[in-house]
């Protein structure tokens, strides 16, 4: 049985279609990371799958329980981690915690054991009476963490936790989520971070309330729309990138060029050397280059299948 | 195995039932450390309403006493001393000037330092002993309505007195006379105004604090995202209500007492009725305006909306439930308006208990529908509740 599985869920907001025939899958254990644009509608299905809005069409599925009707049961044993933080500022650490704990009725001995566990996964005993108000960005995500853990749920859901966090609390936090999922915790998690997305089992990719690509980074990385057949990748970095983008795309042997950072990615006929493209460079005036054949990112891949569905809406 | 022996059912049934409530301890033990985290918030809750009992309960004495007057005495004879010195002796009035003209009588009410003049005119001792009517004007300043009403009916009764004493004959001097109305007022004996006005606040400063309470401690939730996360728990909705009531529901009792100890030591109006029967007719009217509270923080997004929103149903309380107006009086559409309004039920218990020393068969019916609005009230949040939790 999968942890989540979706048939065609659909969810609207009046007439406006914010999760749209979403099909996917994320197996016990897995880490399944969520991608896609602000507003493209990962939170709206999170809620969903979670029994808060009722989907429009198709179904959900969640532990086996039908998300429409079973919500109760869901909420029972999935874990939730909103996007902003929303525990209580003033409460201490250990209130926070002990409120949760309530909700779920954990009661007595195995209370005890719950928390001293959550507390040991998250390091937080130095901080249990600190108001929650007080703790850096990378402890406040583990608080949250400790508390939507704590029932010990076998599936946790987690809205952009590491958005606003330093990069060290950010690994901290993906490394105590890999451990978590060796013990055989399920994640469904969303994120902006592209290096995050490469860690997981599998992703899923939302844009305009469509998922757009769904399976493991490898193999997103190689179907056909990604990297047509005769063609590769050149990474080119150079003085003047806007502009050399353009020159870039006026190439015969161009098929579509994307600045990534300092960086152009080039998706380019195979048959054409790297000598040659750093010589019609050059000839434009462009200097320092440096160029090298590079395995299409899933950045790349998210931004060639938006390109081809923009191209295609415009059909 | 199934086991159908009743003793099973009933436990079953009372878990099914007890599950609907899940999540009101510890959503209790949260709302209790909340408050107690902010000391001064729960302070500031606490002095706002009893500095507004201070301010208007000393405001209101609306009872007119030595109201400012002007004198124009333009007959100076014994006669014309007579009449004032019955103004002077009222009680009602208290003579602030002495003019010589008719002109500065005026000058002084339209400057307002009088609202009322008195003019004698100088034929006033000469028509009276020929036996022509004498007349005496009285000059009132109407911007302020119950002074004016008040000047003018002691002002006609010194005049009836005056003429019925000339028009008798002398000899029955036993200068009683024969006629004489004698009104007591019952209930409110100096028929202070403040007797009637405190009650009835009380009422209305309970109202605004439990509303604006509840509706701000589940809004501040929305605000702060912590409803959201609330939501994917497996709280039910009236937990949380309930959670979050009980705790606020008690700040409003305390609230209501102390303001009752004010009521009675220091604006020294005795609680005629019991006590107990007065703090028990309160609940079903905190329930009405804690369900009213929650109904406005399903709505309201932000504080600010909830505080517009619980100010806007204050509005009609003040000034339809018979706090400041009396409902009689009012036209038939207002009247509905105040029929459906908790706090007119609820003054009408606070002037029957501490006033009238009424009992609970007199007030049984205020009782009854209070406590159907109440049930109506949190059924509806509840369910609105619901809606947004599933
Ligand atoms: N309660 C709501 N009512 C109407 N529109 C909503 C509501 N919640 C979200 N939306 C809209 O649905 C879209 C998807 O939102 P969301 O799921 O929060 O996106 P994401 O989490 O991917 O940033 C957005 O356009 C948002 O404005
Ligand atoms: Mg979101």
């Amino acid at each position: 049985m999968s942890a989540i599985n979706t048939d065609q869920l659909t969810v609207k907001f009046g007439d406006f279609t914010a999760v749209d025939r979403v099909s996917l899958s994320v197996e016990p254990g897995e880490i399944y990371g969520f991608l896609g644009p602000n507003g493209s509608g990962k939170t709206t299905l999170i809620k969903a799958l979670c029994g808060l809005i009722k989907p429009a069409a198709g179904s959900g599925e969640v532990l086996g329980f039908d998300c429409a009707r079973d919500a109760d049961q869901i909420r029972e044993r999935v874990g939730y981690m909103s996007q902003n933080f929303s525990l209580y500022q003033d409460l201490t650490v250990s209130e926070n915690i002990d409120f949760y704990a309530g909700i779920y009725g954990l009661r007595g001995e195995h209370l005890r054991k719950r928390k001293a566990d959550a507390i040991a996964m998250t390091h937080l005993d130095p901080y249990l009476d600190r108001r929650a108000g007080r703790l850096s960005g990378g402890w406040k995500q583990r608080l949250a963490l400790a508390c939507a853990f704590i029932h010990q749920p076998g599936l946790l859901f987690l809205d952009e936790p590491t958005a606003g966090i330093d990069p060290v609390a950010r690994r901290d936090l993906w490394d105590l989520l890999f451990q978590l999922s060796g013990e055989g915790v399920t994640f469904f998690v969303t994120t902006h971070y592209m290096d995050e997305a490469e860690r997981c089992g599998r992703v899923g990719y939302i844009y305009l309330s469509r998922l757009i690509a769904n399976g493991p980074p490898e193999e997103l990385k190689r179907i056909p729309a990604v990297s047509p057949p005769g063609t590769r990748r050149l990474e080119i970095v150079t003085n003047s990138t806007s502009s050399a983008l353009a020159a870039i795309k006026r190439q015969p042997y161009a098929i579509s060029a994307t600045i990534f950072g300092q960086s152009i990615h080039l998706l380019m006929d195979r048959s054409i050397s790297t000598e040659r493209v750093e010589a019609d460079l050059r000839k434009e005036g462009f200097e320092s280059l440096q160029t090298r054949e590079i395995n299409p990112s899933l950045e790349d891949v998210f931004v060639t299948l938006t390109d081809s569905l923009k191209e295609e809406r415009l059909d | 195995m199934t086991d159908h022996s009743p003793y099973r059912r009933i436990v079953s049934k009372l878990s099914r039932t007890l599950d609907l409530f899940r999540g009101t301890i510890p959503v209790l033990r949260k709302e209790a450390i909340h408050i107690r985290r902010d000391p001064m918030a729960l302070f500031v809750t606490v002095l706002i309403p009893i500095i507004q009992m201070f301010t208007i309960g000393f405001a209101i004495d609306t009872n007119v006493r030595d109201t400012r007057t002007v004198l124009y005495d333009g007959a100076h004879t014994q006669e014309s001393r007579r009449l004032i010195d019955r103004f002077v002796n009222s009680d009602d009035f208290i003579i602030v000037a002495d003019v010589e003209s008719e002109q500065a009588l005026n000058d002084e009410i339209v400057a307002g330092r009088a609202s009322v003049g008195i003019h004698i005119p100088a034929d006033y001792s000469r028509r009276l002993l020929s036996g022509q009517t004498a007349s005496f004007l009285v000059l009132v300043d109407g911007s302020d309505s119950s002074v004016a009403s008040q000047s003018l009916n002691v002002a006609n009764a010194i005049a009836l007195r005056e003429s019925l004493e000339k028009s008798l004959p002398v000899t029955a001097v036993s200068r009683s006379l024969p006629v004489e109305a004698r009104p007591k007022i019952l209930f409110n004996p100096d028929s202070r105004s403040a007797n009637f006005l405190i009650p009835g606040m009380l009422a209305v400063l309970i109202q605004i604090m439990t509303v604006m309470l509840t509706a701000l401690a589940i809004v501040r939730e929305r605000e702060r995202g912590t409803l959201e996360q609330l939501y994917m728990t497996p709280v039910k909705p009236l937990g949380l209500m309930i959670g979050k009531i009980i705790p606020y529901a008690i700040v409003a009792y305390a609230e209501l007492s102390i303001m009752l100890f004010f009521m009675r030591w220091v604006f020294k109006i005795p609680i005629s009725g019991s006590l107990t029967l007065l703090l028990l007719l309160v609940v079903p009217f905190l329930i009405t305006m804690l369900g009213l509270g929650l109904l406005i923080s399903t709505r309201a997004q932000s504080q600010q909306e909830a505080m517009q929103a619980a100010f806007g149903t204050m509005l009609p309380s003040i000034f339809l439930s018979g706090y400041i107006f009396p409902i009689d009086t009012m036209p038939l559409f207002f009247r509905g308006v105040s029929a459906i309004l908790p706090t007119t039920y609820l003054i009408e218990i606070f002037r029957g208990i501490i006033l009238r020393g009424a009992g609970i068969d007199a007030l049984w019916k205020q009782t009854l529908i209070l406590s159907i609005m109440g049930l109506v009230l949190i059924t509806l949040s509840a369910l609105r509740f619901r809606k947004r939790t599933s």
